[in-house]
């Protein structure tokens, strides 16, 4: 993987490394995303195929683009990262901050989803 | 279908939908077996890391001494259509994670207690928190191997539930089974929601 700008000490790995950093340390000792809240099952989409050549990202940033080119939780991320969710929670947050992935909360953390929702959900259990 | 909020230009795709169910029961009930079961990646294992400042609680006396601890979830994913996406979560044992529970029920649609009947004051913890938050939920009794078979309604009484809490068999490590306590207590959820005039 090529990715152009940022320090030196920011790619000293590529992602197939896995994490060689306490979760603390990915995230520059910040335990909280600088905008948006992160339910477990709220939906990652990247905007962009790939963020070569945008400066001050990480490695745990540019592989969540790349994982999210399909529409992914916030658990799964975590799980596929092996990171804590508190990490990729504040990770999200900086690439919500630069437009670089779009994120839809859960529907019922508004309450109970309306019927139409249950009823496809049945059907789909159905057809397994 | 349409999934899409208003402010959504006309064009565009809906929005996607999530939504959640859990999955609990006493330590070895099979709570990860049945994810595994119905899920259509093997179970996924996340983590969360809690530190000093997210113990600010009375029931986690214990771990006191420790800066950090660490409460795992296994969860799975079954994708409804492009648009709706179900997860299963299990629930950490550990009733010391109760504030864990708490994030994982908040907006969760309903539950699975599972119970083996060998052990069934395991799932008593698991009932009294889904009864107490008003959380829709199904006792499935996973038909482990060499365990004596009750009687539906005798197990019904043992866990004192309400009549109206559907309890069903099952065998959690069979997707089919496992498919079909999911859509019985979906089925319960919807019953539940229109029972409480749509109110939430």
């Amino acid at each position: 993987m090529t990715v152009e700008g940022g320090s030196t000490e920011d790619r000293w790995v590529d992602d197939h490394a896995g994490p060689v950093v306490r979760p603390y340390a990915v995230t520059r000792g910040r335990a909280r995303p600088v905008t948006g809240t992160f339910d477990l099952i709220s939906l990652v989409t990247a905007t962009r195929a790939d963020v070569a050549g945008e400066s001050g990202l990480g490695p745990e940033h540019v592989a969540i683009v790349a994982l999210c080119q399909r529409m992914q939780s916030v658990a799964e991320v975590a799980a596929h990262l092996d990171l804590p969710v508190g990490t990729v929670r504040v990770l999200l947050g900086d690439l919500m901050a630069r437009d670089l992935v779009q994120v839809s909360p859960p529907r019922s953390s508004a309450g109970v989803p309306d019927e139409s929702i249950f009823e496809a959900v049945i059907n789909g259990l159905r057809a397994l | 279908m349409d999934y899409g909020h208003s402010e959504r230009p006309a064009g565009a795709p809906p929005l996607p939908t999530a939504i959640k169910i859990l999955i609990a029961g006493g330590f070895g009930a099979g709570k990860t077996t049945l994810v595994g079961a119905v899920s259509e990646t093997k179970p996924l294992r996340t983590e969360e890391v809690l530190t000093e400042t997210g113990i600010g609680v009375d029931d986690l006396s214990g771990v006191e001494g420790k800066a950090t601890t660490t409460v795992a979830m296994d969860f799975g994913r079954i994708t409804i259509s492009p648009d709706l996406v179900l997860y299963l979560f299990g629930t950490p044992g550990q009733d010391r994670f109760w504030f864990v529970w708490d994030e994982l029920a908040l907006g969760a649609i309903g539950a699975v207690v599972l119970a083996d009947t060998r052990r069934l004051a395991d799932c008593f913890p698991s009932i009294d928190y889904f009864e107490e938050r008003g959380t829709p939920f199904v006792v499935a009794v996973n038909c482990f191997e060499g365990a004596r078979r009750y009687r539906l309604d005798e197990v019904q009484a043992a866990l004192n539930l309400d009549p109206g809490v559907p309890v069903v068999l099952c065998d959690a490590r069979q997707r089919q089974s496992s498919r079909d306590v999911l859509i019985t207590l979906l089925e319960h959820a919807m019953k539940s929601r229109e029972a409480r005039g749509h109110a939430g």
